[in-house]
């Protein structure tokens, strides 16, 4: 297309290009798609190019590429991610994304800011991705109006950085434009251990009196962990009224559920526990650095011994591209982000979302439970 | 323009609009599959020139500008919705396919000859001779679907410049 135009990149420098939807290559389809990406990168002089090591929202920071206060876009609709580290980040399309190729520039509405202020303490076995299927279940799939949501609140504030990204990433089926957590020393360390310098964690910040569109305040303390039913992560009710469903497939994976804190929350439900006799467990690590490092601690191990089966660093069933899907009927619970009927499986598969605690938990009892019976 | 209308409900996500397991084909082979988890007959049945016709949030979920590309690859000449999730709205339009923002939508029945005037933001129900207003296509959008899309229209920046 580039050559359509006789247009050059903007600039090389500014670009990161990640392998991750068609991965692993299956067939002659993916690869010839993935031969396409791999030349281009060569071709364009594109220096940042990372491939097959993890899916890109995870991929995109934890190789040093995010800062506060950076406007970035990125292929994909869970691009607000990056707003977890205070970038202004949101998903294009591939043809919007090659206008931002060739020019540089993009349009946007100025958006309003919608404020989730979360204040306490989230109860153990509670985590992002609870406070995500609450939400949109509250506030429905549109509650985002395609504006800034912004996380706050004392109990944000005590979140580890891949757990912010987790409800950045979400925000995506909130219907938000991006969503957004001030950066704060949390930010700065993750930075820093990724090799980024000089984080202004100052700037970036929502001014005191700003006007919002809409400010709600929730009480972290009384939030309990949540599962979301076919075909909607708009459908969650608290985990405990589903246990009389039996599942057949638990899937801990995606750039939302696999993370190095996602594989930590799964591991200490099953440390000596065992997938349930019948329940296949499937986990895809978001990425090559929180597998290795999920293999250094042992957590990795703790979801071997469990009996999980490992799958590539790629979006893998999430995305629904590749060969494995779920079958007729099937019934699972998952750790990604949506279950739109037909997306990850056939149309009649019927896929329950949920935290890592509460996927690790269902496998273990065979049935959906409330993770919190688990832990000690 | 003016076409069938072809209804749809709330929240119709991109993965009904362009299945995930087609997305290695080409945009015919995915067109073959739109929307065949809602409405089975609507990939053969739908005409060059029909509208389509959502509730609130149509196209939401993924980036994927497949979605729009196959409901213009079938020949879909305009998408009408209560409100469009605000990807699959980019998408669209970048891809020369007009999306309206119309409240009043939901009015719209399945079969109705409806005439879509994008820039002027109205709605002529032939049918029944209702005029539904509409958002307009800001100025700046409009004139890039009027060339066709994103692409065309760099094109033609390309070459003036």
């Amino acid at each position: 297309m580039l050559e359509r135009l006789g247009a050059k990149m903007w600039d090389p420098e500014k670009v990161v290009v990640i392998t991750d939807h068609y991965l692993p290559e299956v067939d002659d389809e993916s690869r010839k798609i993935l031969a396409t990406a791999r030349d281009w990168v060569k071709d364009a002089g594109v220096k940042r190019f990372y491939d097959g090591i993890g899916i890109c929202h995870v991929v995109l920071p934890e190789q040093g590429h995010l800062r506060p206060g950076m406007f970035v876009v990125g292929g994909d609709s869970h691009s607000p991610t990056g707003g977890a580290f205070g970038a202004y980040m949101f998903g294009v399309g591939a043809t919007e994304m090659l206008g931002v190729l060739v020019t540089g520039e993009i349009w946007l509405k100025v958006p309003h800011t919608i404020r989730m202020a979360w204040n306490g303490r989230f109860a153990d076995g509670v985590s992002a991705k609870d406070v995500m299927l609450f939400l949109c279940t509250k506030f429905g799939m549109d509650g985002g109006q395609y504006q800034a949501v912004e996380f706050a609140g004392t109990a944000v504030a005590r979140l580890p950085m891949q757990e912010r990204m987790t409800l950045a990433n979400m925000t995506a089926e909130l219907g938000g434009q991006t969503g957004l957590v001030a950066p704060d020393e949390t930010t700065r360390a993750y930075l820093e251990s990724v090799g980024v310098r000089d984080v202004d964690t100052v700037t970036w910040q929502t001014d005191p009196g700003a006007p919002l569109l809409a400010h709600h305040t929730f009480d972290a303390d009384g939030l309990v962990p949540q599962v979301a039913a076919p075909h909607s992560p708009a459908n969650a009710a608290p985990a405990g009224d589903f246990t009389a469903q039996r599942i057949d497939v638990a899937y801990i994976g995606a750039c939302t559920g696999a993370k190095i804190e996602d594989l930590r929350m799964a591991a200490r439900v099953m440390k000596g526990r065992k997938a349930a006799a019948g329940v296949r467990l499937y986990v895809a690590p978001a990425s090559l650095r929180d597998q290795r490092a999920a293999e250094q601690e042992g957590t990795l191990g703790i979801l071997l011994d469990a009996g999980a089966q490992l799958l590539a660093n790629a979006c893998g069933i999430c995305a629904g591209y590749g060969d494995l899907r779920f079958a007729e009927n099937e019934v699972a619970i998952s750790s990604t982000a949506r279950n739109f009927k037909g997306r990850m499986g056939a149309a009649s598969s019927q896929v329950y979302l949920g935290s890592p605690y509460t996927v690790a938990a269902s496998a273990v009892a065979g049935r959906i439970c409330d993770p919190r019976e688990m832990l000690g | 323009v003016t076409g069938r209308a072809w209804v749809f409900g709330d929240d119709v996500d991109t993965d009904a609009i362009a299945p995930g397991r087609y997305m290695k084909f080409a945009i015919e082979e995915i067109a073959k599959h739109c929307l065949e988890s809602v409405d089975p007959v609507f990939a053969s049945g739908v005409k060059p020139g029909d509208v389509v016709v959502g509730g609130r949030n149509f196209g939401m979920g993924s980036s994927r500008e497949q979605a729009p590309q196959a409901l213009k690859a079938l020949g879909v000449s305009a998408l009408v919705a209560q409100s469009f999730a605000g990807l699959f709205y980019r998408n669209a339009l970048n891809l020369g396919l007009a999306a309206v923002t119309c409240p009043d939508a939901g009015r719209i029945r399945a079969g109705d000859r409806v005439s879509v005037d994008p820039e002027h933001g109205r709605i002529r129900n032939e049918t029944t001779g209702e005029t539904l207003a509409c958002e307009p296509i800001p100025p700046h959008l409009m004139a890039m679907v009027r060339d066709g899309g994103l692409l065309a229209h760099l094109e033609k920046r390309m070459k003036g410049s």
